[in-house]
């Protein structure tokens, strides 16, 4: 009797499971169905224009790119026009000139500054890392006037140099509250075992802390590099040159003049698109990581 | 809890002898010193000075006329920046509560399917890209011509339409928010997939093997259990509203009029558009009072998960 209650319960989760996986297979047709739906609706409107900066102009407007397997014809001709004929070559460059510098700016200052903060001993070490974690939310609207007006002199904004400490500046807080945060996990023995061994301060720096932190670097350089480059507002603001002005203010200027030229818009769109793509594809963990450090700790 | 000068870090396990020994001045500063610099340029006298300007008449960049708080007053006699508040209101309800409703029902059915990764990656690529592409990406999405824009084409099959999306008052902020959702539930997504898997399966088991259906297991279990990074999300995406500007200006430049204006737009129109840096800086001013309570609560968060 009991034996037979003993093989009854080990029998049953294996019997719940054949008709459990059959139940839980019909189920997920729904669930299969809203996903795919989920997915159409967050590809469909970046393939409309991926496919139209491809098509002959004439085609865009005479058929809707849902249409293009009935015609099927392709040119690159969008992107030789935009690149050359309306400037995106050389916004290109911009963007490239612009976002370079002011990612690797900011990473050597934030790291410094996290080092600092994670393993110097100086007063009022704490209260001043809250200060700057607290300028975190400071908008950066409120520097247009104060800023505009200090670089005035100086002609700043005429060259990129006033863009590439804009963006330093606004990028240090989060940077450096990131950067401590990582720092501060590091092993302290072996920072300890190379004071003693009569390593300078930027000795322990440069030999140990920065190449044990080059997953958080990189992920913080990745996503301070994708914030540049799709920058607006600060580009608006700070380059004041139309000659160096990057690819965001461009497009929106050519979204002003070629309002309804979707072959040329598709194109320029897809040329701006096209770097983060790259990073995102090839560095998506890093990238993802770097997100989550920055929101939910 | 001991008497270390050293703030103790839950990261650094307690009991260990502080190192009580200072660093050098001049050490300290070769650190830091760049940051505190840039810092207090762009960042602490920035908000000084605006304060400043705000209360300032400010005309054509001369700052020598003390208005005290004519400018705020005169703003909120200004119908584009009152319809702009209202705007930026419309954004925190309804951007704000869709980004997280998707992002948690698409995190939550993305669990069940060996693909997730895959689901979540594809939702997640808008964050990648640019405002200025989205508008772009968008902006031919709601293309008033049904043989260009997708959505006009999609109506026309049901014989409705065409909309203009972004030229009739009565749709343009729907249609902006909608965009900003599409680009942020994928955050929201993997945020909150993370917070999931930290549930437990043992509880969502022990509530199935209980009777609960699926419904009572996602209001009654995941919901509350993933109720801090909800919270945390919403804050960040809240901060996101305030700081708006490029959805609205590449895709509307803030109208049909001014139907589509938001804060910042009105503070860049203020400054640049019309020459009223007094009002300008008033805008400004009034965007970093609304996000002094972020401020407190991203420092108490973080004083909370370091000090012990």
């Amino acid at each position: 009797m009991s034996t037979n209650v003993a093989t009854e319960r080990i029998a049953a989760p294996a019997r719940e499971t054949a008709s459990a996986r059959l139940l839980r297979g019909l189920n997920r047709t729904p669930i299969h169905i809203v996903l795919g739906i989920v997915a159409v609706i967050w590809l469909a409107p970046t393939i409309g224009l991926l496919v139209t900066s491809f098509r002959p102009r004439t085609d865009i407007q005479s058929t809707g790119w849902w249409e293009v397997l009935g015609t099927l014809r392709f040119t690159a001709e969008n992107y030789v026009q935009v690149l050359n004929a309306a400037g995106m070559g050389q916004a290109f460059l911009n963007s490239l000139i612009i976002s370079i510098p002011s990612t690797l700016l900011p990473l050597v200052v934030c790291s410094l500054a996290a080092y600092a903060f994670s393993w110097l001993k100086f007063p009022f070490r704490d209260s001043i890392f809250l200060v700057v974690v607290a300028l975190m939310m400071v908008p950066v609207q409120v520097a247009f006037l104060p800023v505009q007006q200090l670089f005035k002199p100086f002609q700043l904004t005429q060259g990129y140099m006033g863009i590439w400490l804009a963006h330093t500046a606004f990028a240090l807080p989060f940077g450096v509250f990131l950067l401590r945060n990582f720092f501060i996990t590091l092993p302290k023995d072996l920072i300890e075992a190379a004071r003693i061994d009569g390593s300078t301060t930027f000795g322990v720096f440069r030999t140990i802390v920065v190449p044990l932190s080059v997953p958080a670097i990189a992920a913080y350089g990745i996503f301070q590099f994708l914030w540049v480059w799709n920058d607006l507002l600060m580009a608006l603001i700070f380059v004041g040159n139309d000659a160096n002005l990057p690819m965001t203010v461009k497009i929106t200027t050519l979204l002003g003049t070629y309002g309804t030229e979707w072959n040329l818009l598709a194109a320029a769109a897809f040329l701006l698109m096209f770097v983060p793509l790259a990073v995102f594809f090839s560095l998506q963990r890093y990238f993802v990581q770097g997100l989550l450090a920055g929101s939910v700790k | 809890m001991t008497a270390t000068p050293v703030p103790i870090n839950p990261l650094v396990p307690k009991g260990r002898p502080a190192r009580t020994e200072r660093t050098g001045w001049p050490t300290v500063l070769a650190f830091l010193a760049p940051a505190l610099l840039l810092i207090t340029i762009f960042l602490v006298y920035p908000v000084i000075s605006t304060l400043r300007m705000s209360v300032d008449r400010g005309l054509g960049g001369e700052f020598t006329r003390f208005v005290g708080l004519d400018n705020y007053i005169s703003l909120f006699q200004t119908p584009s920046f009152v319809g702009s508040i209202i705007n930026n209101v419309l954004w925190t309800v309804f951007y704000t509560g869709f980004v997280i409703l998707f992002g948690l029902f698409i995190a939550v059915i993305a669990m069940r399917v060996r693909y997730e990764s895959v689901i979540k990656a594809i939702v997640f690529l808008p964050m990648a890209i640019a405002a200025t592409a989205l508008g772009v990406i968008w902006g031919f999405v709601y293309a008033l011509d049904p043989q260009i824009g997708t959505l006009n084409a999609l109506l026309g099959i049901i014989r409705v339409g065409p909309v203009s999306w972004l030229g009739d008052p009565a749709f343009v902020n729907a249609a902006l928010i909608a965009v900003g959702i599409w680009g942020s539930t994928g955050f929201a997504t993997v945020i909150l997939s993370a917070a999931l898997k930290g549930i437990p399966t043992e509880i969502l088991e022990a509530a199935r093997t209980d009777g609960a259906n699926e419904f009572q297991i996602f209001w009654r279990i995941i919901v509350p259990m993933v109720s801090l990074p909800i919270s945390v999300l919403a804050v960040t995406l809240i901060v996101n509203v305030i700081k708006l500007f490029d959805i609205p200006y590449v895709m509307t430049q803030g109208g049909p009029g001014d139907a589509s204006r938001v804060i910042a737009f009105e503070m860049y129109k203020q400054d640049f558009a019309a020459g009223q840096y007094g009002k300008a800086a008033a805008v400004a001013v009034i965007m970093l009072l609304l996000l002094i309570p972020v401020m407190v609560f991203n420092v108490r968060r973080f004083r909370s998960s370091a000090v012990v």
